[in-house]
């Protein structure tokens, strides 16, 4: 037998005493690991559509909101696309690429379609008004001074380039491009043809499954829809990619300046605030840990104290037989041991539980263990139960061991 | 062998000073057998405790073996306890979550003996007082003269050289007493000094001479014999 065989077997045999306890630091540690797992992963899902999103600053009509936009952006509102001429005339320093668009309601083979209107490149480029600016064939991390951590901007001809960077180099006045969905419901492939508007068009590509509206979607070059649809030339949306930390700076001030008739939104906005949300549920899992922890402290120290004077006779036993203070303090100290691993374990093993539960339900983000918390919630846990117990330990080893005779 | 040299031991309680022992000057031999009675309160358990290296007197010195034992550390005098003196107690203090067994063993464990020996010779313990189909029962699921037995076995553990026993029958009935003064003479005669405080005389006619201690004063008595 040696000291832990008599730690187990008193926790073992008399479990109920430190139950309270227990469960107060394995709440602590699992309010902890739950929280901080789901901000983990809601922070990296936040990055990655940052990267995925392509565009970052929105220039709409002045009545039309961002959920408006994110619901559906057929709502409606047009402004003319010589806003588009404009703001690349100004030269503002950050914007990466602009891309107009307009949305408009159709029938194709009997099916209601969202054709969306869109600028290729080449058609910035054959303006003579915007030669020399150069400003929308310049790579990622120019002299421009645009921040190196945007997403590339880089565009071909490919599916993959309007489903990343929303701009595709050319695009003829009667083809169009369709989403994964409109291809599947309408039994279209690249090649095919489609009457649009009693247009025939050729089918120039199908987008990639992007899990996003544009699936929905069957896009043509601008002007035709325009044209067609009879809008004139106007524009829903000016999607502009700007560098991340222009876009947080004087960017949008610009924007509004050079368009006081428009609403300008940068996207970055509301990442902000989620992740400021992010920030905030953090902070508040390190309060509710502490609050947790401390109730725990507080229990074990008081289930301490009351074991000591329980087992007074024991430990004056213990002491006559030839314990030393060492053994009596090491005796208390190894159960408090016993119990933080325990509650930083159980902590670590519920929080992460609840996390894969709640993420994809609450937020629809996927959860997976986080091995630091484990380490954070196991010291955590350790070092609060040794603390709660250390003066408990201390008055046991200091019992008086005369105390275990008949009369004393 | 103990020698007490002018042992005093004052307890203040209430502002009234109480002399549990007063200048206690006191010889015991190895393998003596000596009884300690008197009325309650006489200092029998102070001077029990004096002796375990419990108890620091007021004044005068203690030495056992010639080593003076209060001024070890108490570290030390906690390894003299576990490797030279055994206890005895009245309610057998025995713990309530560990087996007859484990019991046994505790005074090997703190002497960082080896499991499997601890085991070995907490059976062959057992075996001695009578308890080997026990060995593996709680206290609670053993009857008073069994959990005296299963002390008895544990005070032997580290083969102590002195046994210093606390009303050792003050809980049993006539027959099992009478079993446990049996052992305790046979422990005796093992070689072993035994110091027994009891306020029994038949139990007290077990031992080769008494002492009776009157307000902290012991005072020879000579063997008592049985009622």
């Amino acid at each position: 037998m040696k000291l832990r065989n008599l730690i187990f077997k008193e926790v073992w045999q008399r479990p109920t005493s430190m139950l309270t306890s227990l469960i107060a630091v394995t709440l602590g540690v699992m309010a902890l690991v739950a929280i901080q797992n789901i901000t983990i992963f809601s922070e990296e899902k936040i990055n990655s559509d940052m990267e995925s999103l392509g565009a970052n600053v929105l220039v709409m009509p002045p009545d039309v909101t961002l959920q408006d936009y994110y619901a559906s952006d057929l709502h409606g509102r047009t402004m003319p696309e010589e806003y588009v001429t404009r703001l690349a005339l100004a030269q503002l320093s950050g914007v990466q690429n602009l891309a107009p668009k307009l949305c408009v309601a159709t029938t194709v083979d009997g099916h209601e379609i969202t054709l969306t209107g869109i600028l290729p490149k080449n058609e910035f480029q054959k303006k003579s008004s915007w030669q020399g600016l150069d400003m929308l064939t310049s790579s990622v991390g120019t002299d421009r001074g645009c921040c190196a951590t945007l997403a590339n901007t880089d565009t071909d001809n490919s599916p993959e380039s309007l489903a990343r960077t929303r701009t595709i180099q050319e695009l003829g006045e009667r083809e169009v491009i369709l989403g994964s969905d409109v291809a599947s419901k309408l039994g279209v492939r690249r090649g095919g043809k489609l009457i649009v508007f009693e247009e025939e068009f050729d089918v120039l590509a199908v987008l990639p499954a992007t899990g996003t509206i544009d699936d929905s979607r069957m896009f043509a070059h601008l002007h035709s829809v325009q044209a067609l649809s009879g809008a004139g030339p106007v524009v829903n949306v000016i999607e502009i990619m700007a560098c991340c930390d222009d876009a947080a700076g004087d960017l949008i001030s610009d924007l509004s300046a050079e368009l006081p008739e428009a609403r300008v939104i940068t996207i970055a906005q509301v990442v902000e605030t989620q992740v400021a949300v992010n920030g905030l549920m953090s902070r508040l899992s390190w309060v509710f840990f502490s609050i947790l922890l401390l109730v725990g402290a507080a229990s074990i120290a008081s289930v301490m104290y009351a074991n000591v004077t329980e087992r007074r006779k024991e430990i004056g036993t213990l002491m006559a037989l030839g314990a030393t203070r060492g053994f009596v303090t090491s005796l208390f100290l190894g159960k408090a041991l016993l119990l933080g691993v325990t509650g930083g374990i159980g902590g670590f093993i519920a929080g992460t539980i609840l996390a894969i539960i709640l993420g994809p339900n609450l937020l629809g983000i996927q959860v997976a263990p986080v091995p630091q918390l484990l380490l954070i919630g196991l010291l955590s846990a350790t070092a609060v139960a040794l603390a709660a117990s250390y003066l408990p330990a201390r008055r046991a080893a200091g019992l008086d061991p005369c105390l275990v005779f008949n009369d004393a | 062998m103990y020698q007490l040299e002018s042992v005093s031991q004052t307890y203040e309680r209430r502002g009234n000073k109480i002399h549990a022992l007063d200048n206690c000057s006191l010889t015991i031999p190895d393998n003596d057998f000596v009884a300690i009675v008197g009325p309650s309160g006489s200092g029998k358990t102070t001077l029990l405790s004096v002796l375990g290296g419990m108890l620091s007197p007021t004044s005068g010195d203690i030495t056992l073996d010639g080593v003076a034992l209060y001024e070890l550390s108490l570290q030390e005098r906690a390894a003299l306890r576990n490797q030279k003196i055994g206890f005895v107690f009245q309610t057998f203090n025995l713990v309530p979550w560990l087996t007859a067994c484990e019991n046994v063993q505790i005074p090997m464990m703190l002497n960082g003996s080896d499991s499997r020996e601890q085991r070995e010779r907490a059976l062959a313990l057992l075996e001695r007082v009578g308890l080997s189909d026990r060995t593996d029962h709680r206290p609670a699921e053993l009857s008073q003269g069994q959990q005296q037995r299963v002390a008895l076995a544990r005070t032997l553990a580290n083969n102590p050289q002195i046994i210093l026993a606390d009303e050792p029958t003050g809980n049993l009935d006539p027959e099992t007493r009478k079993h446990a003064m049996n052992f305790l003479t046979e422990f005796h005669e093992d070689g072993r000094t035994i110091v027994m405080v009891t306020h029994d005389k038949e139990t007290a006619s077990y031992a080769q001479r008494s002492i009776q201690l009157v307000d902290g004063v012991p005072r020879e008595v000579g063997p008592l014999q049985a009622a």
